[in-house]
């Protein structure tokens, strides 16, 4: 449904779009997420068409688009649902929905599908943030688009109900079989909603995959860290087997070939037991209701997080022993040249 | 290198239209066979001292005026301040006309009333005249850094021993220093620009004798003083942007309620204030008509006004449209849009002076209504491009932008988003030319087509054959045209902030 070929753009020397490569099948929700300014709502602006890419290729359904033989964006069937929802003011809701349907039955499908039958009438103004939210959506989808855009969509609404809302749209656009590219800073949503997770970095994808092979198999330092918290442990590699001062893992190692890698551990990779002659102390803890969050420093350096059941409950500076105790094998990166 | 957006594309050669007159000018004056003649030191010296006259005035009228309005509590508290405003919607000239006639020894005032009262001419009539209609200007800009004030400034000075006019002197009028200075400006320029009131009143000054010189045919020299002006109107304008508004950290605005007697007396200032400036001229409109009945009226001077004012309306927003979306896409379309800003700095007369010498080169236009049009366009356009501009900015990009994505075209993305989103500031912007334009008097005196009476030029030729009565119909209606207009003006800032408020609700 959607090919983007070696996509490339810069303003001026600086590049914002680096050689971005992906596609999206039948009915997929794919998140894009990254950091401030790496790149994800110019990626969106390029395939809606405002933002015209300096090299590249975007076939979308039946139509091949690149930077010679552009197509306006009226004419590529693409939806938009706008981070300020972009609603116009002067009209009503149905009006908005129904902006540019000749016939309206699509628009009062799809008001009654998200619940909005009884506003149909009012005006934007008077609506909630979460009620913009989906009108948004419904003028995007009653448009029959191609392709459906998110930009950032949930970031203007309160927390309490971004999450009723990102399952809403989420079905909403399984719904319509609609392909959908989905821009979030945020890394439960980007894990917890879309088929697939492209983790853009400087204009550069460095992972696409889904959620668990990037969350659990990282392929760049960057992507592992900006996922959830991560950290790196120093060991020594003897064929798929990682030896640590932490204990034995099984490792997948990213493009590391030497002798020497560090092992990315997250929080829920590690047990901690309370020990008279363990491997580390306990520096700080955070309650967090179902879990715990203790940092233990180890012996040697860094203080490392492991998250435990509320249960376990160890004093700030109580000697303990902490190891790798994860069943799934941990990704193994090349140490990196020290500072 | 990106395309231009379309409004670049439009908006470019209204820009350059824009400052037209100024290239007109400048082909004139370097024809001209004297720089600079000595007896336009005098001039300068006339000019100079109108307007020094009237900053003072307006001065004295316009800080205490601003202070009563800004923190005194008076009963009919939303009366006041339109009250003290209306002046500066009325044409000055209407006050100098009536001025004239009102004052000195067989004056109205006199056969009325039998009391006879000293001659209002000269320098001192129309000092008296222009503070009494540019003291506004002072009230507005100095009201508007005093309501930013903390009160506890004040109340601080008071403790320590001053008495509330002491504290006002030392711990709040030195705060406002620029939004008095800002206001004194304003009221210096238009003077300067003022054309009716030294005309009737004999005062040399540049505005008159430029009108002098292009009634003797010496169109270079009039071109030249007009050089000379734009100077002077350019280097205040240029001191006018230096000065910023003061800017405090906001707090609790004060409020002072008066006794009795100096409540009455604030009021009695306010009101004797507006008697002279907009009653005076009324009631003796008035009178004329009930003297000298309607006959001598002719109609269609109404008419005519209506008719070029309507085509200048039509003709201005249509160029302020796309400068006003031009000044939102870019730094470029920005110098477009202060370029169309240059036709309100340029006095009348000087836009008149420009136009003519144009018709002159371009026979085709001389003596045409479209080259009276073209001058009201062009002084009036940045009113037009304000109002567009102010409610347009309220349009969000990423609002044309969905409209496109649900495949409207560039056109109908125009027309059914952005345009009805600024139509409420298409109408205001197209009112506020046409009712400008219906009053503007010395470019329609040089520019008019022969045997093309307007309410203005009536007026004029009334005072030039020295038969008052006839001014009463003409007058009235142009006093009530600027009636409409303070309205809208009034009602068009506040309609805009509750839109505002109600988007932000």
């Amino acid at each position: 449904m959607l090919d983007v070929r070696n996509l490339s753009l810069a303003y001026g020397q600086t590049p914002v779009l680096a050689d971005l490569s992906f596609s999206l099948g039948a009915d997929e929700i794919l998140m894009l997420v990254g950091p401030t300014g790496c790149g994800k709502t110019t990626v969106l602006r390029t395939l809606a068409g405002l933002v015209r890419p300096d090299a590249g290729e975007i076939v979308l359904g039946d139509q091949r688009i690149t930077p010679k033989r552009d197509v306006p964006p009226e004419k590529r069937r693409v939806g938009m649902v706008f981070q300020d929802f972009a609603l116009f003011p002067h009209l009503s809701v149905i009006d908005n929905v129904a902006f540019r349907l000749s016939d309206r039955g699509p628009a009062h499908e799809w008001l009654e599908r998200l619940g909005l039958t009884a506003l149909a009438d009012a005006m934007p103004e008077r609506l909630s943030g979460g009620q913009k939210q989906r009108v948004a959506l419904a003028r995007a989808l009653a448009h029959k688009p191609q392709l459906m855009l998110l930009d950032e969509p949930l970031s203007n609404l309160d927390a309490a109900l971004k999450d009723t809302l990102r399952w809403d749209i989420r079905t909403a656009l399984k719904e319509a079989g609609v392909p959908a590219l989905w821009v979030t800073h945020d890394q439960e949503e980007a894990l917890s909603v879309g088929d697939r997770l492209g983790v853009l970095n400087n204009g550069r994808l460095e992972q696409l995959d889904t959620p668990e092979q990037c969350f659990s198999q990282p392929t760049s330092r960057f992507a592992a860290q900006f996922l959830g918290e991560a950290a790196f442990v120093r060991g020594h590699r003897d064929g798929p087997v990682v030896a640590t001062p932490l204990g034995s893992a099984t490792a997948i190692t990213q493009g590391a070939s030497g002798e020497k890698v560090d092992l990315m551990v997250r929080p829920d990779d590690l047990t901690v037991v309370p020990s008279r002659d363990g491997n580390g102390v306990v520096e700080w803890r955070r309650y967090e209701g179902e879990t715990r969050l203790y940092a233990i420093r180890v012996c040697d350096g860094e203080a490392l997080r492991v998250r435990t059941n509320h249960e376990l409950d160890l004093a700030v500076g109580a000697p303990v022993h902490l190891r790798i105790s994860s069943e799934h094998p941990l990704a193994a990166f090349t140490p990196e040249p020290a500072a | 290198m990106r395309p231009w957006p379309v409004s670049y594309v439009l908006a470019a050669p209204v820009a350059i239209l824009a400052v037209l007159p100024l290239l007109v000018l400048l082909d004139l004056g370097v024809g001209a066979d004297t720089l600079w003649d000595p007896h336009w030191l005098d001039v300068l010296g006339q000019s100079l001292a109108l307007a020094g006259l009237t900053v003072v005035g307006s001065l004295l009228l316009g800080v205490p005026l601003a202070v009563m309005s800004a923190y005194v509590r008076l009963p009919l508290r939303g009366l006041w301040l339109p009250l003290l405003a209306a002046p500066l919607a009325m044409p000055s000239y209407i006050g100098a006309f009536t001025f004239y006639a009102a004052f000195g020894p067989g004056g109205e005032i006199e056969q009325l009333t039998g009391i006879p009262t000293p001659e209002l001419r000269g320098l001192t009539g129309a000092a008296v005249v222009m503070s009494l209609y540019t003291f506004p200007f002072v009230l507005l800009t100095t009201r508007a850094s005093l309501r930013g004030l903390d009160a506890s400034v004040l109340d601080a000075a008071r403790t320590l021993g001053l008495s509330l006019p002491q504290a006002l002197w030392r711990a709040v009028l030195p705060r406002v220093r620029r939004g008095i200075a800002a206001g004194a400006l304003l009221a210096a320029l238009y003077t300067l620009s003022d054309f009716g009131t030294p005309a009737i009143m004999g005062v040399d000054t540049f505005t008159r004798v430029i009108f002098v010189e292009y009634n003797a045919f010496g169109l270079s020299q009039a071109a030249m003083l007009s050089l000379h002006l734009l100077v002077i109107v350019g280097l205040i304008l240029f001191l006018e942007s230096r000065f910023g508004t003061e800017q405090e950290r906001p707090g609790r605005t004060l409020v002072v309620t008066p006794g009795t007697l100096s409540g009455a007396g604030m009021m009695g200032l306010a009101v004797l204030v507006f008697a002279l400036a907009v009653g005076l001229p009324l009631a003796l409109f008035g009178i004329w008509i009930a003297r000298d009945g309607l006959a001598g009226f002719d109609p269609m001077t109404a008419v005519n006004s209506a008719w070029a004012a309507a085509l200048a309306a039509l003709g201005a927003v249509l160029l302020a449209l796309p400068v006003a979306y031009a000044a939102l896409a870019g730094p470029a379309g920005r110098v477009m849009d202060r370029l169309t800003y240059f036709g309100f700095g340029v006095p009348g007369i000087v836009m008149g002076t420009a136009l003519v010498h144009l018709g002159l080169r371009v026979p085709v236009l001389y003596q045409t209504l479209f080259l009276l049009v073209l001058a009201y366009m062009l002084r009036f356009l940045p009113l037009a491009v304000g109002a567009v501009r102010s409610t347009a900015e309220r349009v969000d990009d990423n609002m044309t932008h969905a409209a496109r994505l649900l495949g409207a075209s560039r056109w109908e993305a125009f027309r059914r988003v952005s345009l009805p989103l600024t139509l409420r500031g298409v109408v205001a912007g197209g009112a506020l030319v046409f009712l400008e334009a219906m009053r503007e008097l010395p470019a329609t005196l040089m520019l008019r087509p022969t045997g093309f009476d307007t309410l203005a030029t009536e007026l004029w030729r009334v005072y030039e054959a020295g038969y008052f009565g006839r001014a009463g119909v003409p007058g009235l209606l142009l006093v009530v045209i600027s009636g409409v207009a303070l309205v809208l003006m009034v009602s068009g800032e506040r309609g805009l902030k509750a839109g505002l408020a109600e988007n932000k609700g």
